[in-house]
């Protein structure tokens, strides 16, 4: 017997009785300000929002803030990439020395500051956790209250397979409890409302 | 050795075990906080206990439709047995793509099936890429903590590793900088990479999927620069649905550290181009545990460590006081079903506060499986003899009320009158770092014959 057909098997003759599955309710909240939510939770994760009414600019914008940024690659219309091309990656390890990446992210969550980012707007998966610094461009109009209307939102899950909840920058608390901004992945997170 | 000897041996140090208690309540107090943040905590408890429940009501029908919808994506999908079995599996792949340099995120199965020194037999490089496992596995150790796992350890000694295996300066100690250290240590071992191999924290049977939460991204660094990505999963990872994920996703990082959601929560459905991905599906002991009707709700358990950071026994007992790869209350319920003997130990070390079950996201009865878990250990291992006869002579002793009043009449006596060396040697145990009471007076049964009838018998 093969190890599937016996762990199938196993597990037909020792399961419990049939369990109902519960429906999950969406608890929504009409007593949130969202915009005011979320920036206090990316706060809280490590991260910084920017208020940014209009479309021009944005350019400027992020290389105010990023004034040392050598290499940076952008897959928003209004920012331009810098000193690198994407049609000169072949390889994804090419990637190991981008200073700034900015995305666009799909919705974000308020109530714990998640933003999505589809596997489908990056032109290599790697992006978001290889740069030193991340920037995602967010429309105020995307944000929903919580997580169970967050999986609403991903009835349809990105086309090319992959897809991931991004909460401030990376961190880790692995030595004695410190908690240290930028483990492995990028060093910051600035989210540019607009 | 059992727990309490190996933590006789830990708590010898006070003040280490005092910071190791303070560290993990800190932890615990984070995880209250943004707890009741969420009105609906509890009722997200109970939505989380039914799920789980009804995945092992239903569990072999998911994991063929997990399987059916990984393969539509393109996944390999494997099943092990064992562990010799997973690991098996593990080198095979590896060594189909010639692939000798392994970067593995956090997967406390690959632990337990022992896989680090298996393939480093087979002349693998393995590296873990978790901060706090990469340290332990440099000291050659394993991890004290199912999500801290080197809570155990202090700033200056993870210094003093660093300096010896990754060249930081001496007597460095500063968090910061030993991350630095970490930092640009593993991104070197990303890029060179032949394979990455990452845990699984929920598997989607409606889509086929996997979901990976990181706080450091250490898991898709891995994941997407390497050729081959493997995931190692128990059966019991599968949920039904990707709905299901805002119940679980909502809870996993509040309840374990106290943040609102990890930093990362990455959905891997296809691999990439150009890119083989392979699913292994473990059972190595689970499908026994799914027999056990007592038992099984282990098996809902979703690696938090709210339990371990609660429980009073573990934060002063440190995780190496535990022999299982899983510490804690919830290592000491699932451990006796894997060697009843070599862990009989652990279901003891524990007051039966009832504080792990209290904080389990998806309402494990962790102490009352700890409480059965204790009877069928006294019952069918040699605990030993002088405990035996001592629970004889105390079921005599209350079936025999006369006897038993005698007995506390001169107990009070004695204690209040016995010299220390008599009432503190080898022989009470329970003596050993504690002092006995002060005797009342009288009995409570005394005190009331003596009292009922002042207030006309209405006490």
């Amino acid at each position: 017997m093969s190890s599937r057909a016996l762990i199938l098997e196993r597990i037909k003759h020792r399961k419990p009785t049939i369990c109902s599955l519960p429906t999950i309710p969406l608890f929504e909240r009409t007593d949130i300000d969202l915009n005011t939510h979320f920036k206090e939770m990316l706060q809280f994760a490590g991260g910084q929002t920017v208020d940014f009414p209009v479309s021009d600019g944005m350019s400027d914008l992020i290389n105010g803030i990023f004034p040392e940024a050598n290499k940076i690659l952008s897959n928003i219309e209004s920012v331009k990439s810098k000193n690198v091309d994407f049609k000169s990656i072949s390889d994804a390890h090419q990637l190991y020395d981008i200073d700034l990446v900015v995305l666009k992210g799909e919705f974000g969550v308020a109530e714990n500051a998640a933003i999505w980012i589809s596997g489908d707007t990056l032109f290599s998966r790697v992006l978001p956790f290889i740069t030193q610094h991340l920037v995602i461009v967010l429309d105020k109009k995307q944000l929903v209250w919580n997580m169970h209307q967050a999986y609403q939102n991903l009835n349809i899950f990105p086309e090319n397979g992959f897809g991931v909840f991004i909460s401030g920058p990376s961190k880790t608390a692995d030595i004695e409890q410190s908690l240290v901004i930028g483990a492995h992945g990028s060093k910051s997170l600035t989210v540019v409302l607009i | 050795m059992t727990h309490s000897e190996k933590a006789t041996r830990y708590i010898k140090d006070e003040a280490r075990v005092d910071w190791h208690d303070k560290a993990l309540w800190f932890v615990r107090q984070k995880r209250d906080i943004q707890t009741k943040k969420v009105p609906e905590w509890e009722t997200l408890r109970e939505l989380a206990s039914q799920i789980k429940a009804n995945v092992l009501s239903e569990l072999d029908t998911y994991l063929t439709q997990f399987e059916e919808n990984a393969i539509k994506n393109g996944v390999t999908v494997h099943w092990a047995k064992d562990a010799q079995e997973h690991n098996d599996i593990i080198l095979r792949i590896l060594n189909g793509k010639n692939a000798k340099k392994l970067v593995k995120s956090k997967s406390m199965l690959t632990e337990e099936c022992h896989l680090n020194s298996f393939l480093e037999k087979n002349g693998i490089e393995v590296v873990d890429t978790d901060l706090g496992e990469r340290i332990v596995q440099l000291r050659h150790e394993t991890p004290s903590h199912i999500v801290l796992p080197a809570i155990h350890l202090k700033k200056e000694d993870v210094g003093e590793t660093f300096h010896t295996h990754l060249g930081s300066e001496k007597g460095a100690k500063d968090p910061q900088y030993l991350t630095g250290v970490a930092r640009e240590h593993l991104r070197e071992k990303f890029l060179s990479a032949d394979a990455a191999l990452t845990g699984v924290n929920f598997a989607i049977a409606e889509t086929g999927g996997i979901t990976v939460c990181t706080n450091e991204g250490n898991a898709d660094l891995g994941a997407h620069l390497a050729p081959v990505h493997i995931a190692s999963m128990g059966i019991e990872k599968i949920i039904p649905r990707q709905s299901d994920l805002g119940v679980f996703l909502r809870m996993l990082a509040r309840n374990a550290t106290g943040q609102a959601i990890t930093t990362y929560s990455s959905h891997f459905l296809k691999p990439n181009n150009g890119q083989e991905m392979h699913f292994v599906i473990v059972d190595n002991g689970r499908t026994e545990q799914l027999g056990r009707v007592d038992f099984r709700k282990s098996l809902y358990c979703i690696r938090c460590g709210a339990c371990l950071n609660t429980c009073p026994v573990y934060r002063r007992s440190g995780g190496h006081s535990y022999s299982f790869t899983i510490p804690g209350p919830i290592g000491s319920i699932l451990s006796p079903g894997v060697d009843l003997k070599k862990y009989a130990s652990m279901a003891f070390a524990s007051t039966l506060c009832g504080s792990c079950s209290d904080v389990c996201p998806v309402k494990i009865d962790i102490h009352h499986q700890l409480y059965k878990w204790r009877q069928i250990i006294v019952n069918e291992s040699n605990s030993s003899f002088s405990k035996k006869q001592i629970m004889k002579a105390m079921g005599f002793l209350f079936s025999h009320p006369g006897l038993y009043r005698f007995a506390g009449k001169t107990g009070r006596k004695l204690v209040s009158s016995l010299p220390g060396f008599v009432l503190y040697n080898g022989l009470n145990t329970w003596g050993n770092g504690r002092e006995l009471p002060q005797p009342p007076a009288q009995s409570f049964r005394e005190w009331y014959l003596e009292n009922k009838h002042k207030t006309g018998n209405k006490l």
